[in-house]
């Protein structure tokens, strides 16, 4: 029977939380710390996936009994997941110096668009003009209630 | 034989993007990736032709069987999807060079050709795969080159786009990894064809869990509202080519994803309610979003997102016809949509602005984009006898032999998005390519545009020339969905029958007679 590291399931819990709440700010470096942070949680839990723990790794051929030694699918997912995701957290990283660069901020703004799309019918009742000149600078300031991506 | 068939569609551009990674003229390198796009169709289409006439084939990479070993498997849905997905994606790659030839841009060269082919390896393996980790390393192949495409060159506004698509992306795949981490945990297994039974021996509550997760991994790639809102932001930035792939392939990728993983690991006796009603939501508030929109690639984005909602109208429905019905939405559906924006991009190259109210003021784009964009924008509203009335005849007629509540009330949430898209593809229309009565002269004016617009080289002239016909070509393949729909139908109906009796995938990845 299969049982499982409790020390090992919180971790896991703690570091998803982490990652989430990481994930859901404005600056991009804590999101850049999140996806870091979620990605060794997922891969603690791929381990975890893979059956009771303090078992060797796969022997040399002297037992072929499987539950005398350790599931290695679950490691080699792991290993590639490891790997994706430090690819991608070096593109993240070279976006977010990008972004920052470019920006002079860390923060991740609205999409412009989309609160001109959003704002229309208060602007259109107040100057009587259902079709505004879409400038950039007729996207109304950021009134501090931070309207998402709701259209 | 049919090993190098199941092979090359993912080795042939994988090789190809290493190749022009070497240090090549940027015409060796135009020449190769069209060489190779032009391969992988051929392929498809001769595993096509193999799966429907001897059943599905599988390939066990390395000579590790399956529950083990990474898998390929071709049946009719994935040799028919890739088919249809890698000629689209040739024609893109042919007005990407002509664009590159007409605003001579060598810079984008560099990049842009490794990231396409990159992107189609992560396309054909994921039609291909036949485990669910591989599916996850399919889509990350295809995802990190679509990260690179979108911020290419970019500008601000394309930064924060790609960096809005970048991590809800990241997030997605975080959840899928999460997924298959559970789904191993509880089955012990990644392989699809062993899967279905091992999951049907779970409890309701994990099993319920672990479809729903799976939902919403797949949700967030394929664009099902609630988790569409990366999509209208980001895809409007990119180039029109990059744009138009995306639209094709990425979120129909999602879209046969869900359709392998329902069939396969959660088959059910009748509708399921969640399924339904993300249809029906899909649908409805994708395509008023689209009419709120005064961007043309952002109405387009939304119509995309919208219609996303038919294709799982069918997935709901789960029998026969609907599934039919689905599979030809999607070829309809690739071809169309990736037509709508190669002609929309040509419109906003020659007019120089992609929001509508500026392109009614301005001179209308001429009378061949005009056509180019017409005839996917009335397929797209399902006007006969263009594919999209094929494609949506079908899964109406599904939903109405079905009957009751759910399918009925499908069957009227498509007809009433059919209805706003033809509104919205008509107000796109009046105001970006009809022209104004002021502008009589606009045939003139628009030729003066036409002319002024890429630069007088010939290289310039040569590439505008290659953007409008391979837009003409999309467009025809387009016309070509319709003239061959009664083949179409039939193979994609026995493709529906082999996704609801997964018997032959089953033994073919397997072994003969090991189900388990």
């Amino acid at each position: 029977m299969n049982t499982i590291d409790v020390t090992l399931a919180l971790v896991v819990g703690g570091l998803f939380a982490i990652g989430f709440y990481l994930m859901l700010q404005r600056s991009l470096m804590r999101i850049v710390l999140g996806f870091v942070i979620l990605g060794h949680g997922t891969n603690l839990l791929l381990l975890v996936g893979g059956g009771t723990p303090g078992r060797p790794p796969v022997l040399d051929g002297t037992t072929s009994d499987p539950d005398r030694f350790a599931d290695p699918l679950p490691q080699a997912m792991a290993l590639t997941s490891i790997v994706i995701t430090f690819g991608l957290t070096a593109f993240l990283m070279a976006l977010a110096y990008r972004s920052w660069h470019l920006t002079g901020s860390d923060e991740v703004p609205d999409d412009p668009e989309d609160r001109r799309i959003g704002t229309l019918r208060e602007r259109a009742d107040e100057d009587h003009d259902t079709y505004p000149d879409p400038e950039p600078d007729a996207v109304p300031a950021d009134d501090g209630t931070r309207r998402g991506g709701e259209r | 034989m049919t090993a190098a068939l199941l092979a090359l569609p993912v080795l042939l551009p994988a090789l190809g993007a290493g190749l022009s990674l070497l240090r090549l003229s940027p015409r060796a390198v135009r020449v190769l990736s069209a060489a190779v796009l032009t391969l992988v169709p051929a392929d498809a289409l001769a595993l096509l032709v193999l799966a429907d006439t001897r059943g599905p084939q599988a390939l066990h990479v390395g000579g590790w069987h399956a529950p083990l070993g990474v898998t390929l498997v071709a049946d009719r849905l994935s040799a028919l999807l890739l088919t249809v997905s890698t000629l689209v994606a040739l024609a893109v790659l042919l007005f990407a060079i002509g664009q590159g030839t007409a605003e001579e841009r060598r810079r984008t060269a560099v990049v842009f050709h490794p990231a396409y082919l990159v992107l189609v390896t992560g396309v054909s393996l994921a039609f291909l795969t036949g485990d669910l980790f591989n599916l996850f390393v399919a889509f990350e192949v295809m995802l990190a080159a679509s990260y690179v495409l979108i911020t290419v060159d970019a500008d601000e506004n394309r930064t924060r786009a790609g960096m809005t698509y970048t991590i809800v992306s990241l997030t997605s795949s975080i959840l899928f990894i999460t997924l298959i981490a559970l789904v191993y945990a509880a089955a012990g297994t990644v392989t699809l064809a062993q899967l279905g039974p091992r999951l049907a021996e779970l409890s309701d509550g994990l099993r319920g869990t672990l479809a729903v997760l799976l939902l919403v991994v797949l949700g967030i790639k394929a664009a099902i509202i609630p988790l569409h809102l990366w999509l209208p932001d980001s895809y409007p930035t990119a180039p029109a080519p990059i744009t138009a792939v995306f639209a094709a392939l990425l979120t129909k990728v999602g879209v046969y994803a869900v359709l392998r993983t329902e069939t396969l690991l959660f088959p059910r006796g009748g509708v399921w309610p969640v399924l339904t009603c993300a249809a029906i939501i899909t649908m409805i508030v994708g395509i008023l979003g689209a009419v709120a929109q005064d961007d043309i690639n952002r109405l387009l984005s939304f119509t995309l997102v919208s219609h996303i909602g038919f294709m799982l109208f069918g997935i709901a429905l789960f029998d026969v016809r609907g599934l039919t019905g689905t599979i030809l939405y999607i070829i309809h559906h690739i071809v169309v949509q990736a037509g709508l924006f190669l002609a929309a991009g040509l419109a906003v190259i020659r007019v120089g602005t992609a929001s509508l109210p500026r392109m009614t003021k301005g001179p209308p784009p001429g009378v061949a984009v005009a056509v180019l964009f017409a005839v996917p924008a009335l397929s797209l509203s399902g006007v006969p006898p263009f594919s999209g009335f094929v494609a949506k005849l079908a899964l109406l007629q599904a939903g109405v032999a079905q009957g009751g509540a759910a399918a009925y009330a499908l069957a009227a949430a498509a007809l009433v998005t059919s209805l706003l898209t033809l509104y919205a593809m008509t107000r796109v229309w009046t105001t970006a390519f009809a022209g104004q009565p002021e502008h009589t002269g606009h045939s003139a004016s628009g030729r003066l545009a036409a002319a002024q617009a890429p630069e007088p080289t010939p290289g310039g002239v040569g590439g505008a020339r290659l953007m409008l016909a391979s837009t003409a070509g999309m467009v025809l393949t387009g016309v070509a969905v319709a003239v061959l729909a009664g083949p179409l139908a039939r193979i994609g109906e026995r493709a529906a029958e082999d996704l609801l009796r997964p018997e032959a995938y089953r033994s073919v990845v397997l072994g003969e007679g090991e189900h388990r």
